[in-house]
């Protein structure tokens, strides 16, 4: 890992006319970590997470992000074309509900090759090897790749997205709830699946939740949100156990035990 | 340029008002100067229904002069309703003259085939267009699609072709197949067989497409780059026939089915049926042709 941050917000400011959507949010991002957003609904999280990934403007503040050739960007600065670039090679970005992230009317291996070929591929054997590979890497049968999405279960779904976003070999994702939604069972297997594709891939992720459960076996850094403001962050494990602010008290004290 | 005094309505020369006109030329030399692009404009209601070449007519009617000759084909026939509608109604309010010949026209419109003659400079095709946005049924979202034509973000075109090849094994479209002019914009040229495609790469005519409906106008100036997309290992193809025209002989043109009877009989012939009739007349025949081949009396066309 480098001694540099992948991404840098300083004061990043985000209001509805006079409602607050986020305030004041400051923090860098490194390469190959995985920051939690945790919240109650209505916190903030996921105007912050759509600020981040120029899906919304901020009303101030800024971002940058160092590009592959190790140049900062300044994220509000770029032109939208470059915008949707980055997003469609270096990032990734995996909505909670997957009809959002997907191309439902088309079969999954195209929505895995989908990338390649907007960024240039033009060689089919390539992209549908590429897609089988990644259909495997996620769990999705070879057979299904000319399946349409449609005919999936959620998690598969959630999966399909996440093999599609990756493809690419991003190196910063966005994941909003990626898990909402999904059982219990089917939850923990796509977990472990993301633990152990952002650990091999060296991912940097922005995890945004209000599961505290998610929180802890994803990230390792944790920013708390109240009101639209950052009320604690931290390491993970020390956030979850050794909780400061009141809000995180009662937000940890909320976890239902079994 | 007097319309009829005869008629109870008085139309000005070739049915749109000046102003029409104007305006709609504006939008043809947009779309020449910027190829593919595809040109808002203010399309009218024209007297006949959406879908049956309303685009095209408002270009037509506002490119033409009394000295042009007009040609009009349906699927490549002359003799279909709507081209002769279309040749009626631009005799009636121009007094154009009208041609089956494409040699003779200085203007073709047409609905999905480009004569198997090729064209030469000086001429003008007209297209109708009922779809003109290639994106369309990927990208609902006109927003979108217009972002994605100005980012150039074509990606998405060949996702469709990379559909049909997992389901089909080849590329399976063979009409509306999408083009990209000039190095830049990707184009739908319009419900046109494949096969039409490698006609309009470095044509010497203009091509002007009118799409009434969705109000959009583009065009292909003479000799423009118009290359087919495909994949490295699935090339572009066009159609091919395992015979030749049942009534010309031809070979290595786009030909129709035509059902004889009840009972499976059927023939292929030429879809283009003024290359067909030339090329009878100049005494080529194929295995179906009446044995007479003198083109006297009544000439029947297959249909």
């Amino acid at each position: 890992m480098t001694d540099e941050p992948l991404l840098r917000v300083s004061a990043l400011s985000k209001f509805y006319g006079s409602r607050v959507g986020c305030e004041n949010v400051t923090f860098d991002l490194w390469p190959g970590e995985v920051l939690a957003v945790v919240g109650e609904s209505g916190s903030g999280k996921t105007t912050l997470l759509s600020c981040l990934s120029t899906r919304l403007l901020p009303s101030s503040g800024t971002a940058s992000y160092r590009m592959r050739d190790g140049q900062w960007r300044e994220l509000y600065r770029m032109s939208e074309a470059e915008r949707r670039f980055l997003m469609r090679t270096d990032w990734g970005l995996v909505h909670q509900n997957p009809a959002d992230g997907l191309r439902m009317t088309v079969s999954a291996g195209a929505n895995v090759g989908e990338r390649l070929m907007a960024v240039g591929d033009r060689h089919y054997g390539r992209i549908r090897a590429t897609a089988v590979d990644w259909l495997s890497r996620v769990e999705i049968d070879e057979d299904r790749i000319d399946d349409e999405p449609r005919a999936f279960s959620g998690g598969m779904r959630q999966r399909l997205q996440i093999a599609r976003n990756l493809v690419t070999g991003p190196r910063l994702v966005f994941m909003d709830e990626p898990t909402g939604g999904l059982d219990v069972s089917v939850q923990a297997r796509l977990l472990d699946l993301l633990r152990g594709l952002v650990t091999d891939l060296g991912l940097a992720a922005i995890v945004v939740t209000h599961d505290l459960a998610v929180a802890r076996l994803l990230s390792q850094r944790m920013m708390v949100m109240k009101d639209g403001r950052v009320v604690e962050s931290g390491l993970t494990d020390r956030v979850l156990e050794d909780p400061r602010a009141p809000y995180t008290q009662l937000l940890v004290s909320s976890i239902l035990q079994v | 340029m007097n319309a009829q005094s005869t008629d109870i309505a008085t139309y000005n020369f070739a049915y749109l008002d000046e102003q029409t006109k104007r305006m709609i030329r504006r939008a043809i030399l947009k779309g020449i100067a910027i190829p593919g692009y595809q040109v808002p404009f203010a399309s009218r209601e024209m007297p006949m229904p959406y879908g049956w070449g309303t685009g095209g007519v408002q270009v037509t009617a506002s490119i033409i002069g009394p000295d042009d000759v007009l040609k009009v084909i349906d699927q490549g026939a002359n003799d279909t309703t709507n081209a002769v509608s279309i040749r009626a109604f631009f005799k009636k309010v121009a007094k154009v003259d009208v041609t089956t010949e494409t040699a003779k026209a200085t203007i073709i419109q047409t609905r999905h085939r480009i004569p198997e003659q090729p064209l030469t400079a000086g001429q003008v095709l007209v297209f109708q267009v009922p779809i003109p946005e290639p994106l369309r049924f990927l990208e609902p979202r006109e927003t979108e699609t217009r972002k994605m034509h100005a980012l150039e973000e074509y990606g998405l075109m060949h996702v469709k072709l990379y559909e049909d090849i997992a389901k089909h094994g080849r590329i399976a479209t063979s009409y509306a197949y999408p083009v990209k002019v000039e190095g830049r914009y990707v184009m739908d040229p319009s419900p046109t067989p494949k096969f039409d495609n490698p006609k309009m790469h470095r044509s010497p005519a203009l091509q002007l497409f009118g799409a009434g409906r969705e109000k959009r106008i583009y065009a292909v100036p003479p000799f423009t780059d118009v290359v087919s997309l495909d994949f490295e290992d699935h090339s572009f193809e066009v159609q091919t026939f395992d015979q030749p025209c049942a009534l010309c002989g031809a070979e290595n043109v786009y030909l129709d089915e035509v059902i004889l009877d009840d009972h499976g009989g059927h023939m292929f012939v030429c879809s283009d049926t003024d290359h067909c009739e030339k090329r009878r007349a100049d005494g080529h025949h194929g295995h179906l042709a009446p044995e007479t081949h003198s083109a006297s009396g009544k000439m029947e066309p297959a249909e």
